[in-house]
């Protein structure tokens, strides 16, 4: 254990001296630069002078400031913070792929294009879907092309369809999305058990559905055990039913979502790919649909032709470009790597393990946290603290907080919105029994702290680099940049 | 396989949990779902086979002297930007949910904000979007929101898929309508202007644009104001070391595509999408935002922040639906910016503008070859082709290994046979002397 | 400016103070659920409003509020203040944080409001 040194949080600017220089370009070509005075910039970005070294340093300095999958057990719920494989980050690293220009033509991008095709291939027979575009750029990304292309299929029918009905555990960005796209949202109401309620359902759904979006397993981290019955009844009024793929952790190799009736999903390959997340980005998502739908995916789809592959540009019903170019392709290559250390049974076991160890969490843990639901959950459980926490006034918050001063991140806290002070915990399969031991006596720990003393857990963190955060101040006076 | 667990661990594991078996875990899903069959490969690959495939996948994508840029450039990554982000407690994080745990992420993007205020002169910025493209599209939708107007006046010289990600964007609502403000010599026609404004929300350009010329800026906001509309930039931002910049000449909201910065090429992505704005329209950035603040002992620290606008708060009502931002992209453009500093960024946009200036200076030596604009460039230009440009260009690829440029007939057909060369940094003079030499070579 | 007892009150928490040009805020009860307002998000002057459709949004850290026109009516002033200050929302709802001024168009609607009596008894309720 190295300690970091003592908080120095002085920006890069803070730290700059005037004509100390890191890098250079010394192109002798800079010479014949040719910009008139007047298209010339006033005066220079008020932008850091520093060395090189400087500048290594105190970034190197900021990245220990946080915690991270490698360095901490990191159990947020929705998110899938597994381990990210080395090999992945090297594979998009190679030259070949990292270099290629996207507007290459198709001759000079065989390599990659052949890596699309086949990761498209195994995605699809992955998610039981008959096509799929890779160009999203993350899952809500994601959400926004799918519903894009459920719009152009019902009005390609001479259909007006106007309304997305998603269920009042759903994640934020279901009704964000609906509402980018031009859809009204229909909010139902879910059962106590936390699954879709069908009669509800069926008392909304009809010829102003263009599509029901659902989680599954539903955001309490439970099956939609009557899934058939729900995707019968959308079917029957001529709707779509769309996945939100941000838990498919729980499924990978185990179940086909298309054969449960689903019509269209997205993928997050910085959840179950294990690609990383960065901080909270680059991601990669995907669409993956079922035939009828497939001539309005984004464009260009990767196409074999012979032992060559090819841009597709579709037949003209395609709902257009989402983004500039091709997707995140980079993040594509890394997901594909994780595929190719995965056999069709290994892949199952990704969702066996990440369900037994949620269910080895709530087991353990359900004495001091009870879980929001009684029956076993799949790779993620809902908690929240128990009565004798909350009777000496502690919160989730509380929780988190404290758990960070025990060397774990906290879960999911607040959400989904329908659980009261929830606990969200998904440990996902790469964290080994020792690692989910010891966390369950720091959340035990952290209880018995919070009872002990409850003062002292609503003032944790302790041993951060700073403690609780002003965020009202930061929201009444923003202060964004130097 | 990357999971830890061994069988005593799976048998002790239900054992705790009071299972019987893994089935009866999963008793939730319809058993008929269960396990179903994977036509998937039976094995998997060790690392070594799984590097040698990917590695022989890796080396079928050919490696030309390129000269291909129109939105995407080739950039010199500094071996600094590869050590910052490939340090895991970057790399492995998630979105800064527990401030106290993830202050190198959030006053990493506290530097990239401010970064990208300092280039592009601009008041406030955000975390990053997706790309440019994303950028662009989710600032025009700004102006709309603002403006209550739903008229896009935008620059022929505005990256064509841009407009088309912005169609896209737009797609379901069927009454907004885009004016194209008519080129003149390759750039924007201002004195079209102002019969063109009535109504509009926003004037959408871009500089340098799509055919590598320099807009001139001056005027331009003052036409938009006097009309009541706000003014869309996207601007290069390693040209903004040299170029006037969006926040001189008045720009309301000003985007930007920061793969310039430093980012590989990777064939689309992930890019980096700059989203900057003038102070009134702060609450109308879409996407994550950090902010300084202080923690209870008064110490300086960092925390997102706005965030009542986002979707996982309003929902619906969000001005976007954008959770995710391109932290990662962003630190490395933020470790570029401060490698190289004001004066770094001055060199590299003056080696982009004279590596073109050369380039354009050889090939219009060549006989049939001429510069189709007259006016100044930054890293590319077009030239008029005495031939097809997409065969010239593919003739050129398959025998010499050079990528001449970009044929432009498919985007701008009105243009004729001509192709956009870009030349940036990494270009010099030898191969600037390689592509005059096969050009001359193939016609 | 007004008591508690004198002004109207609807089930979303906006009270009203009627007449001619009606003044309209949220009750101490609605500030005290929000938390910290750091932001409200003010409606246009001469913007024509519903009854009880969203007019004006106050966020907390965490939270956003719509707020629901009591009456309908067109807007005759905002409270500009609260865009610099907006902890007025938080300390006296009722004088400094009042949100905007309306001229109602149907009168009548304003007597369908709660009172003040009306108005405990139904958080008493809303409590259980």
């Amino acid at each position: 254990m190295t300690r970091v040194p003592p908080l120095d949080n002085r920006l890069s600017i803070e730290k700059s001296d005037a004509n100390r220089r890191g890098l250079t370009c010394k192109n002798p070509l800079r010479a014949k630069a040719n910009v008139p005075a007047s298209l010339r910039r006033k005066s220079p970005p008020r932008l850091p002078e520093l060395s090189e070294f400087d500048v290594v340093r105190h970034y190197t300095r900021l990245s220990r400031l946080n915690f991270s999958v490698d360095t901490h057990f990191y159990p947020l719920g929705s998110c899938t913070m597994k381990y990210n494989p080395r090999f992945n980050e090297e594979a998009a690293a190679l030259e070949g792929f990292a270099a290629l220009h996207p507007l290459a033509h198709d001759s000079c991008a065989q390599g990659t294009l052949e890596l699309i095709y086949d990761l498209s291939v195994r995605l699809n027979e992955l998610c039981g879907m008959d096509a799929i575009t890779l160009q999203p750029a993350a899952g809500a990304h994601s959400e926004f092309t799918g519903l894009l292309v459920a719009k152009a299929y019902f009005e390609s029918k001479g259909e007006t369809r106007s309304e997305i009905i998603v269920p009042d555990s759903a994640h934020g960005t279901n009704p964000a999305t609906a509402s980018m796209v031009g859809f009204n949202t229909v909010n139902i109401a879910s059962k106590p058990d936390g699954r879709l309620d069908v009669e509800e359902l069926k008392k909304h759904i009809g010829s102003k559905t263009a599509v029901l979006m659902m989680t599954v397993p539903n955001t309490l981290g439970i099956f939609e055990s009557n899934i058939e019955e729900v995707c019968r009844a959308a079917h029957e009024a001529g709707a779509l039913v769309y996945m939100d793929g941000a838990n498919l952790n729980a499924l990978i190799g185990m179940v086909k979502p298309g054969e449960l009736g689903i019509d269209l999903m997205h993928l997050n390959f910085h959840k179950t790919f294990s690609t990383p997340h960065g901080g909270g980005g680059p991601g990669a998502g995907a669409i993956a649909v079922k035939s009828r739908l497939a001539p309005f995916l984004p464009v260009p789809l990767i196409k074999k032709e012979g032992d060559k592959y090819a841009s597709d540009f579709g037949d003209g019903r395609s709902i257009g470009k989402v983004k500039a170019f091709f997707g995140n392709t980079g993040v594509l290559v890394k997901a594909y790597a994780y595929l190719l250390a995965h056999s069709a049974k290994e892949l199952g076991e990704i969702a066996a393990c990440s369900i037994i160890n949620a269910n080895y969490l709530r087991s353990l843990l359900k004495d001091v946290y009870p879980s929001y639901s009684g029956e076993y959950c799949m790779h993620e459980c809902v908690l929240v603290p128990g009565p004798d926490m909350t009777a000496k006034g502690l919160k989730t918050l509380d929780v988190a907080k404290g758990l960070l001063d025990r060397g774990f991140h906290a879960p999911t806290i607040y959400f989904p919105n329908i659980v009261h002070e929830a606990i969200m915990i998904e440990p996902t399969e790469t964290e080994s029994k020792e690692t989910l031991d010891e966390f369950v006596a720091a959340m035990k720990d952290v209880h018995d702290e919070g009872i002990a003393d409850p003062q002292k857990l609503k003032d944790a963190p302790h041993t951060l680099p700073v403690r609780r955060l002003d965020e009202v101040q930061a929201a009444r006076q923003p202060n964004l940049r130097w | 396989m990357y999971t830890p667990h061994t069988k005593k661990d799976k048998e002790e594991m239900l054992k705790t949990i009071g299972a019987s078996s893994f089935e009866d875990l999963v008793k939730q899903v319809p058993a008929k779902f269960l396990w179903p069959k994977l036509s998937l490969p039976a094995e998997s690959l060790d690392e070594s086979q799984a590097a040698a495939l990917l590695t022989r996948l890796a080396g079928e994508n050919c490696r030309p002297l390129s000269f291909l840029g129109a939105g995407a450039y080739e950039r010199y990554t500094p071996a600094a930007i590869k050590a910052i982000t490939s340090r895991t407690e970057f790399l492995t994080a998630y979105t800064p949910y527990q401030p106290e745990a993830s202050q190198g992420t959030l006053q990493g993007i506290y530097e990239f904000q401010s970064t990208v205020c300092a280039l592009y002169d601009m008041d406030c910025a955000n975390a990053s979007m997706y790309d440019g493209a994303s950028s662009f599209a989710e600032a025009v939708r700004a102006a709309v929101r603002v403006t209550g107007r739903k008229k896009i006046v935008y620059a022929a010289g505005v990256n064509p898929q841009y407009m088309d990600t912005l169609r896209t964007y737009f797609a379901h609502s069927p009454e907004y309508t885009y004016v194209k403000i008519p080129m003149k010599d390759g750039a924007m026609d201002k004195a079209a202007l102002p019969a063109l404004l009535e109504g509009a929300a926003c004037i959408a350009a871009q500089t340098p644009n799509f055919l590598g010329l320099i807009e001139d800026m001056s005027g331009v906001a003052e036409a938009a104001k006097k009309a009541g509309a706000l003014l869309v930039v996207s601007a290069d931002p390693v040209s903004l070391g040299l170029l006037s910049t969006p926040g001189e000449y008045g720009a309301d909201f000003a985007v930007g595509e920061g793969q310039s910065l430093g980012l590989p090429l990777a064939y689309g992505g992930p890019y980096l999408g700059i989203f900057s704005c003038k102070k009134e329209y702060v609450r109308q950035m879409p996407g994550r935002i950090a902010g300084l603040t202080k923690d209870k002992d008064g110490k300086r620290g960092f925390v997102l922040t706005l965030q009542a606008r986002e979707q996982h708060i309003r929902r619906d009502k969000a001005a976007s639906n954008i959770c995710s931002n391109e932290a990662l992209c962003a630190l490395a453009a933020t470790v570029y910016s401060a490698l190289y500093g004001p004066e770094g960024l001055k060199e590299l946009a003056e080696a982009n503008s004279g590596a073109a200036a050369y380039a354009a200076e050889r090939l219009s030596s060549i006989k049939g070859v001429s510069l189709k604009f007259r006016g100044p460039f930054f890293n590319e230009f077009v030239v008029s082709l005495p031939v097809s440009a997409g065969g010239l260009r593919e003739k050129i690829l398959a025998t010499r290994g050079v990528d001449i440029g970009l044929p432009l007939a498919p985007l701008y057909p009105e243009l004729g046979e001509t192709l956009l060369v870009c030349a940036t940094e990494t270009k010099t003079e030898a191969d600037i002397l390689k592509l005059e030499a096969v050009i001359k070579e193939a016609l | 400016m007004p008591k508690p007892e004198e002004v109207r009150y609807t089930k979303t928490h906006e009270w009203v103070h009627l007449g001619e040009e009606a003044v309209v805020g949220i009750s101490d009860h609605a500030q005290h659920e929000m938390g910290d307002v750091v932001f409200v998000e003010l409606p246009k002057i001469g913007q024509k409003l519903e009854k009880e459709k969203p007019c004006a949004v106050v966020e907390s850290v965490k939270s956003a509020f719509d707020i629901y026109a009591p009456v309908s009516g067109e807007v005759t002033a905002v409270n500009d203040a609260l865009t610099g200050e907006p902890a007025m929302l938080n300390q006296n709802p009722l004088e400094g944080g009042w949100i905007f001024k309306m001229k109602p168009s149907a009168p009548a609607e304003g007597e369908t409001l709660m009172d003040w009596p009306a108005y405990q008894e139904f958080l008493k309720q809303s409590a259980q």
